[in-house]
């Protein structure tokens, strides 16, 4: 029985991807989704092929067992974009869940008809760990943020003032030391 | 980020869609970390421009002049007329769309508003509105809207979340440049005292100072005497750069950001050290402290503060009575000049067709404008092998290289810089075809939206060409982005600290100075950042 629910999820893998894919980019406005979903070049269309890849490489960590390590290096590429999108906190990382979602409309009657609840509950549990390393995530990116905005101020104004001999430096002379 | 937390019964309603609805229904919310603050009055004041007072964008009321509207259909009116060019563009677009998954900023914040079509769109439906018969009569039908308030407000939100790149202006089969729509709206804007302060500050620093950052010409000189100094610690090799020096045969002008901040300035002792190089060989060339910046933000401001802006360099280059200039690593400035100047304040008749006094080449290109790019100058010195190089002090640097958009698509310099890099590096990757060369995409802080304030903005205007450096960083191990561009060097590092921490940034002249080899130095035990060159690690430097 411990496989049959990751057998189904194997068999259906490719349309749960698809479905989450499209979740995930229709979080952005219609047009934007439109180009997200169509163009295919991932240097054309950064933002689409790294959902697309980050929502594959995320569901087979999810069925090895998640490595937490390389989840996070799955998730990181996604939420270092949606941190700076149009998005709330919740809906920058709230894409995870989705994935819920997706298996519910896609396996939902199996699930029933077959009793894998109890499985179900334990893979949900593994999504629900990977929202709180999106979550790390995100404040991780925000984090970033705020420090190049702090760096870049300080870097601008104490190398102008030092360079303008405004500042006086700790001294090699012993005597000013 | 968005600003506003949801309340926790919304956050239990989840629906991952956006509401659907059209773009003019869709109203513009200016938000935090995607804009740039408004321009200090002082700096209006000084220049002479309209409406200075302090403002917020995001306050209700922008004390915008009681007859506002009548100033923005009047300004709309005059260039109408003046640039045919614009009239053109307002009329010719047939929205195919092929423009409008090209720019940056939209591909980055996937904001529809920042597809380009959709951007000149913001401009077209108050130009059909007001000055074609179909807009007049048909109204929304056919496309048009009337001049509000909101309009207004989203027109100065889009229109400083475009760096004037001019990528999408490349696949449009009609030619239509968006970035001079860009640059014509905001124009308008201006005209109601609309700016922001990272353009309105160092156009006022510029037209006062000779340079963006204000600097007086005691602190400039002063400025590059620790570039000496450094020099000479590294190299054991004093060089003596000379300023203002009447009758010099060549003027030499950069962006003054490599003066001031790094790692722009070890590219500024890069030129140092070349021309020191090629004294004996015949280089007469003076820096000068008035005309001390390449860079012209009034390009984002006005024609006129263009103009004015790009006058003081040709009347430096006149008072000093030199021969012709030569113009450091930059971009816009390259594009003012290649695009603009000749019919701006040229042709440059008191100077004479650029010649290399060391190869005796002739720049033809420069013929009109008098000014060459320093790495078409140094490109030609490699070819006629006038540098001794030795490209292994570079050994540690596994490079790729930015194409500023100015001089790759404003001026078709695609070819020299990788010929420079490849001569005094030997790792040298190129990013995707469709990221480089005239396909390069934007650092995202170009055209004066470089500011702090809006970091949200430049990191998701960024992302594409993040995105490509993170091609070469994987398969290839680059660890250093190369440009010609001064606001390339400011804004890319912060773009890597976000995406890729382990890539540095650097200027092409800062690669030319580690590689070459000047009469007379010591034996040399680290690059101009004080870093060991490889092999050098146990080395002190003395």
């Amino acid at each position: 029985m411990g496989t049959s629910f990751k057998q189904l999820l194997s068999q259906k893998r490719s349309l749960i991807l698809k479905e989450w894919f499209y979740l995930v980019v229709e979080t952005y406005p219609e047009e934007t989704a439109k180009f997200l979903k169509r163009q295919s070049d991932p240097f054309s269309n950064p933002v689409g092929r790294t959902v697309h890849k980050g929502v594959g490489d995320l569901f087979d960590e999810l069925m090895l067992g998640l490595d937490h390590e390389k989840a996070h290096a799955c998730l990181d590429s996604m939420i270092r974009i949606r941190a700076l999108q149009n998005f709330t906190p919740s809906e920058a990382v709230g894409f995870v869940f989705s994935l819920k979602t997706v298996i519910q409309k896609v396996l939902g009657r199996d699930i029933a008809e077959k009793g894998l609840s109890e499985q179900v509950h334990e893979f949900e549990s593994k999504i629900d760990e990977l929202s709180l390393i999106a979550f790390d995530i995100y404040v991780k990116c925000r984090e970033k943020i705020y420090e190049i905005k702090a760096n870049e101020f300080r870097n601008r104004h104490y190398s102008a003032f030092r360079r303008a001999g405004l500042i006086s430096e700790v001294s090699d002379d012993p005597f000013l030391k | 980020m968005a600003d506003e937390l949801p309340k926790s019964e919304k956050l239990i309603d989840v629906d991952y869609s956006p509401p659907s609805r059209g773009w003019m229904d869709t109203p513009v919310k200016i938000r935090k970390g995607m804009y740039c603050y408004a321009g200090n009055p002082k700096s209006l004041e000084l220049l002479g421009a309209p409406n200075p007072r302090q403002w917020n964008p995001l306050d209700e009321d922008w004390k915008l002049p009681d007859n506002w509207k009548e100033i923005v259909f009047e300004g709309l009116r005059e260039r109408i007329d003046k640039f045919r060019s614009f009239k053109v563009f307002m009329d010719i677009c047939v929205r195919c769309g092929a423009c409008s998954d090209k720019c940056h900023f939209f591909i980055g914040s996937g904001d529809p508003k920042n597809m380009p079509v959709l951007r000149a769109e913001l401009i077209r439906s108050v130009y059909r509105n007001d000055f074609t018969k179909a807009g007049k009569i048909l109204g929304r039908l056919a496309g048009a809207r009337p001049m509000t308030l909101d309009v207004l407000k989203e027109w100065w939100y889009y229109l400083f979340q475009c760096s004037e790149c001019r990528r999408c202006s490349l696949y449009c089969p009609y030619g239509i440049d968006t970035a001079e729509i860009t640059i014509i709206g905001r124009e308008i804007l201006n005209l109601l005292g609309l700016n922001i302060d990272w353009i309105a500050t160092p156009v006022a620093n510029c037209y006062r100072t000779g340079n963006h950052l204000g600097i007086q010409p005691h602190a400039f000189k002063d400025m590059m005497e620790f570039f000496v100094d450094d020099i000479e610690e590294i190299t054991g090799v004093r060089v003596e750069p000379s300023f203002n020096r009447k009758g010099a045969e060549i003027l030499f002008i950069t962006p003054s950001g490599d003066v001031f901040a790094d790692p722009g300035t070890y590219t500024a002792m890069g030129y140092l050290m070349l021309f020191h190089y090629l004294k004996d060989l015949g280089l007469d060339i003076t820096w000068s402290t008035y005309g001390s910046e390449g860079g012209n933000f009034g390009f984002f401001t006005s024609h006129e503060t263009m103009k004015r802006l790009n006058a003081k360099m040709y009347y430096e280059a006149k008072r000093l009575g030199v021969k012709w200039i030569l113009g450091g690593e930059c971009g816009h400035m390259w594009r003012v000049i290649h695009q603009y100047m000749d019919t701006m304040n040229g042709p440059a008749d008191f100077l004479e067709e650029p010649v290399n006094p060391i190869t005796g080449t002739r720049f033809t290109n420069a013929k009109s404008t008098k000014m060459v790019h320093i790495a078409e100058f140094t490109a030609d010195l490699i070819y006629h092998n006038k540098l001794n190089l030795d490209p292994s002090r570079n050994d540690n640097l596994r490079v790729t290289f930015h194409d500023s958009c100015n001089p790759s698509r404003g001026m078709g310099l695609l070819d020299e810089p990788r010929y420079v890099i490849q001569n005094v590096c030997k790792n040298f990757y190129e990013m995707p075809a469709n990221t480089i060369r005239e396909q390069t995409f934007c650092c995202g802080s170009g055209s004066g939206l470089n500011a702090g304030e809006n970091m949200e903005l430049r990191m998701m205007g960024g992302m594409p060409r993040a995105n490509a450096v993170k091609f070469v960083k994987e398969k290839y191990d680059v660890n250093m982005l190369a440009c010609v561009c001064a606001i390339d060097r400011a804004a890319l590092p912060a773009l890597m600290d976000y995406y890729h921490p382990e890539v540095d940034v650097t200027g092409l002249h800062e690669m030319v100075a580690n590689a070459l080899i000047l009469p007379g130095e010591k034996k040399r035990t680290t690059n101009l950042r004080g870093e060991p060159l490889l092999g050098m690690e146990d080395e002190d430097a003395e």
